[in-house]
C-alpha cells in the first residue's frame, strides 16, 4: 500500500489531534494517581530535614542494643547471612575508636572507650552516594531522607565506594533464604542491589517514628532538624554532640551525644 | 576485509581456538556468577570493587595510549609511525571492548545496564565514563577501519575522517581522566583522593600501553612479513621510558605527601600495600614485585645501549607491563578499600570464578586484537612494496 502526500497529511493531522487530546486525558488520570501516590497521608509525620540524636549512655545492656537492631532488621527483611563477606546490615554496633576514626582521643573516660555506638546511614545533607549514582537509584527526598529504588539499582556499587560511613550493603547473593521471619509489610530485596537504612520512611508515612527510635527507650531521638522546637534540636542544645567525619563535608544528620561519666 | 581473518597458518588457528577455549570457560563461570550473584567473587561489604574494576581501570590506560602514536604521526608528521598507527588504534578497540565488558561483568543487575541511558545522570562520573568509553570505541572503529580500507586501495584516507582523528586525541585523554575522576572525587577514601590521580593514570597509561605495543610489534614482525620498523619501535621505547619516569615521579609525590605530612588516613593504604597493616599483608609481595620491576626496567630503558637491543627492550617492556598491571590492575583499587571506613582491615583476593571470568574477558580482548591485527597485517603485507602514501 502506498500513501500519497495528501493522505499522509490527513492521517498525520488526525493522529496529532487524537494525540493532543488523548495525552491530555491520560495526563489528567496519571496526575491524580501520581499525586495520590506521593502526597503524604493525613497522619504522616513530615519534616524539612529529618535527623537523629543518639545518646548511647542511655543504652545500658547488650540486650538493649540487640533489641534496637532487631527492631530494624526484622521489619525490613534484612537477612542474617552469617558471614562477614556477604553481610547485610542497616544498623549495627561499633566501638568508639572505630566509630570516630581520626577523632577518637587516646585518653577518654572508660565509659566511652568501651561503649558501643550505633551506626547507620547518616542521611547526609550533601550525600556523596547520591552524587555518584549513575541511575538516580539512590536519591535525596525533600525531607532529607536518602532513599533507594531497589528496582532501578544496577548494582555498580559506586555508592558503596563513595559513602564515607560504610553504611551501604550489597546483596552479594539472594538474601531471601536468610530472612528469618519475612514480613509482608516491607519488600524483600533481590541479589545484586545495594540497600541501607531508610530512616523508616515507610513508617513516617503512617505516622510512626523509626523502629529503632521506638525500641530505644528514649536513647534515640528523632525529629526535624530545621524546627527549633523539635526533640532533636532540644537534644542538640542540651548536649555536646559529635557527627562522624564532619570534615568530608557530607553534613550527616545523625548526631552522637558524647556524655562521658555524667551520663554513665 | 574481515575475510582476511579467516585464512591463517596452523599456529594462527591454534591460538584462536585456545582463546575461544578460555572464553568458553569464562562464559560458563559468568553464567554461574549470573545465577548466584557477585558473591562468587572475593569481593565483600568492605572491599566492594575488586579484580573487574581494576582490570577496567588498567585497560582504559592501554586504550588511551593509542594517542602516543596519533600525536606524533598526525600532529608532528612523524612518518615512521605511519605503518603502525593502525596497530595502536586496533589495540585501543580491543582494550575499550574489554573495559566495557569488565564493567558489565561487575554489575549486580546486568540486565538493567540500560538504566544508565534511560535515566542519564550527569552528576555521576560513571555516566560520563560510559559516554566517553563508547565514544572512544566508536571513534577508533571509524578511524581504524577507514584508514585501513584506504590503505588497501592505495589511496590516502578520505578528508572527512580527519576531524575524527584529531578528535581522538583529546578523547583519549578524556577517557583516562574521567576514569581517574571515578576515584579522585570520593570523600573519605584518602588513597584515591588525590589531585595527581588523573596525571598519574595518564603517565602509567603511556608507559603500559606503548610497552604492550612494542611487544605486539615484535610479535607481528616474527609471525608475518610486515615489519613495523626498527626506528618506530625505538621511538616507542623512548615514549615508554619518559612516561614511566613520569609515573614513578608522581607515585613518589604521593609517598611524600602521605609520609611527610604523617596524616594517618593518607598513610594507611600505602602502609597496607607495601608493609602490611594490623598484621594483614596479602598484597605486600605483589607491590614489591611491582616496585622492583619498575626500577630494573627503568635502569634498563634509560640506558640507550640496552634500549637499542630489541631483546632487552622487550624484556624491559614485559617488566613494565607487569609492574603497572600490579600497581593499577590490582593494588590501586584494592588499596583504596583497605583499611575500610572504620579503619579496620578486610583483605581481598580474587576467587577462582572471578579469575576465570577475568581471563575470559582478556581472551575476548585478545581475540578481537588478533582478528583486527590479522586484517591489518594482511593489508600491510600486500602494500609493503608500495611507496609511502602519506
Amino acid at each position: 500500500m502506498s500513501i500519497n502526500r495528501r493522505n499522509f497529511l490527513k492521517f498525520a493531522g488526525a493522529s496529532t489531534l487524537i494525540g493532543v487530546t488523548g495525552t491530555a486525558v491520560i495526563e489528567k488520570i496519571l496526575l491524580t494517581d501520581a499525586e495520590a501516590a506521593v502526597s503524604p497521608g493525613s497522619e504522616a509525620l513530615t519534616a524539612k530535614r529529618w535527623a537523629m540524636v543518639i545518646d548511647v549512655s542511655k543504652i545500658k545492656t547488650e540486650d538493649d542494643y540487640k533489641k534496637i537492631i532487631h527492631a530494624c532488621h526484622s521489619i525490613h527483611n534484612v537477612p542474617d547471612i552469617g558471614n562477614k563477606k556477604d553481610e547485610v546490615k542497616w544498623i549495627w554496633e561499633e566501638d568508639y575508636e572505630h566509630s570516630f576514626p581520626g577523632v577518637s582521643d587516646e585518653f577518654v573516660p572508660e565509659s566511652i572507650e568501651h561503649k558501643s555506638f550505633l551506626l547507620l546511614c547518616n542521611h547526609c545533607a550533601k550525600p556523596a552516594c547520591v552524587r555518584v549514582c549513575p541511575t538516580k537509584a539512590t536519591f535525596k527526598r525533600p525531607d532529607g531522607i536518602v532513599a533507594m529504588d531497589y528496582h532501578r539499582c544496577i548494582g555498580c556499587r559506586f555508592c558503596m565506594a563513595a559513602c564515607p560511613y560504610g553504611a551501604r550493603s550489597f546483596n552479594w547473593r539472594d538474601p531471601r533464604p536468610f530472612i528469618k521471619e519475612e514480613t509482608k509489610e516491607f519488600p524483600t530485596r533481590m541479589k545484586g542491589v545495594v540497600e541501607k537504612c531508610t530512616f523508616c520512611s515507610e513508617r513516617l508515612a503512617r505516622g510512626l517514628k523509626p523502629a529503632c527510635v521506638e525500641a530505644s527507650n528514649g536513647a534515640l531521638v528523632f525529629g526535624d532538624l530545621e524546627d527549633p522546637n523539635s526533640e532533636v534540636r532540644k537534644a542538640l542544645s542540651a548536649h555536646y554532640t559529635l557527627r562522624r567525619k564532619p570534615e568530608v563535608g557530607t553534613a550527616p544528620s545523625v548526631y552522637y551525644v558524647i556524655g562521658g561519666n555524667e551520663h554513665a | 576485509m574481515l575475510d582476511k581473518a579467516l585464512t591463517g597458518s596452523k599456529g594462527y588457528w591454534i591460538w584462536i581456538f585456545s582463546l575461544l577455549a578460555v572464553i568458553g570457560v569464562g562464559v560458563l563461570s559468568y553464567l554461574h556468577q549470573f545465577d548466584y550473584g557477585l558473591g562468587v567473587t572475593g569481593m565483600s561489604r568492605d572491599v566492594s570493587w575488586g579484580f573487574y574494576i581494576s582490570q577496567f581501570t588498567f585497560l582504559v590506560g592501554v586504550a588511551a595510549s593509542a594517542v602516543m602514536l596519533i600525536i606524533p604521526y598526525y600532529l608532528h608528521d612523524y612518518k615512521k609511525f605511519g605503518k603502525i598507527v593502525i596497530l595502536g588504534e586496533f589495540l585501543a578497540i580491543a582494550a575499550v571492548t574489554m573495559c566495557i565488558l569488565f564493567i558489565f561483568v561487575d554489575l549486580g543487575q546486568p540486565m538493567r545496564v540500560m538504566n544508565v541511558i534511560l535515566h542519564p545522570t550527569p552528576n555521576s562520573i560513571l555516566f560520563w565514563d560510559a559516554t566517553v568509553l563508547n565514544g572512544y570505541l566508536f571513534i577508533n572503529l571509524i578511524v581504524g577501519w577507514t584508514t585501513l580500507t584506504a590503505d588497501r586501495k592505495g589511496v590516502p584516507p578520505p578528508n572527512w575522517v580527519k576531524p575524527f582523528i584529531y578528535l581522538s586525541i583529546p578523547w583519549a585523554v578524556s577517557i583516562h581522566t574521567v576514569t581517574a575522576f571515578l576515584y579522585a572525587g570520593l570523600p573519605g577514601r584518602h588513597f584515591w583522593l588525590t589531585a595527581v590521580m588523573a596525571a598519574r593514570f595518564l603517565a602509567s597509561a603511556f608507559a603500559s600501553g606503548p610497552s604492550l605495543l612494542i611487544l605486539l610489534c615484535l610479535i607481528v614482525r616474527k609471525v608475518s612479513k610486515f615489519d613495523p620498523g626498527k626506528e618506530a619501535i625505538q621511538t616507542l621505547g623512548k615514549i615508554v621510558t619518559y612516561a614511566m619516569f613520569a609515573n614513578v615521579f608522581l607515585l613518589g609525590l604521593e609517598f611524600f605527601t602521605a609520609f611527610y605530612s604523617q596524616i594517618p588516613g593518607h598513610m594507611h593504604s600505602f602502609v597496607y600495600l607495601y608493609a602490611g597493616l594490623d598484621g594483614y599483608s596479602k598484597l605486600v609481595p605483589l607491590m614489591w614485585i611491582s616496585s622492583i620491576l619498575a626500577i630494573i626496567s627503568l635502569v634498563m630503558l634509560v640506558n640507550p645501549n640496552i634500549r637499542r637491543k630489541e631483546n632487552l627492550l622487550a624484556t624491559a617492556c614485559v617488566m613494565i607491563f607487569i609492574s603497572l598491571w600490579i600497581d593499577k590492575g590490582f593494588g590501586l583499587v584494592v588499596g583504596g578499600f583497605v583499611p575500610n571506613m572504620f579503619e579496620r582491615v578486610t583483605e581481598y583476593w580474587p576467587s577462582l570464578p572471578e579469575t576465570l571470568i577475568t581471563l575470559g574477558v582478556w581472551s575476548i580482548g585478545f581475540l578481537i586484537l588478533t582478528v583486527l591485527y590479522k586484517i591489518a597485517i594482511a593489508v600491510r603485507e600486500r602494500t609493503a612494496s608500495w611507496p609511502e602514501l602519506h
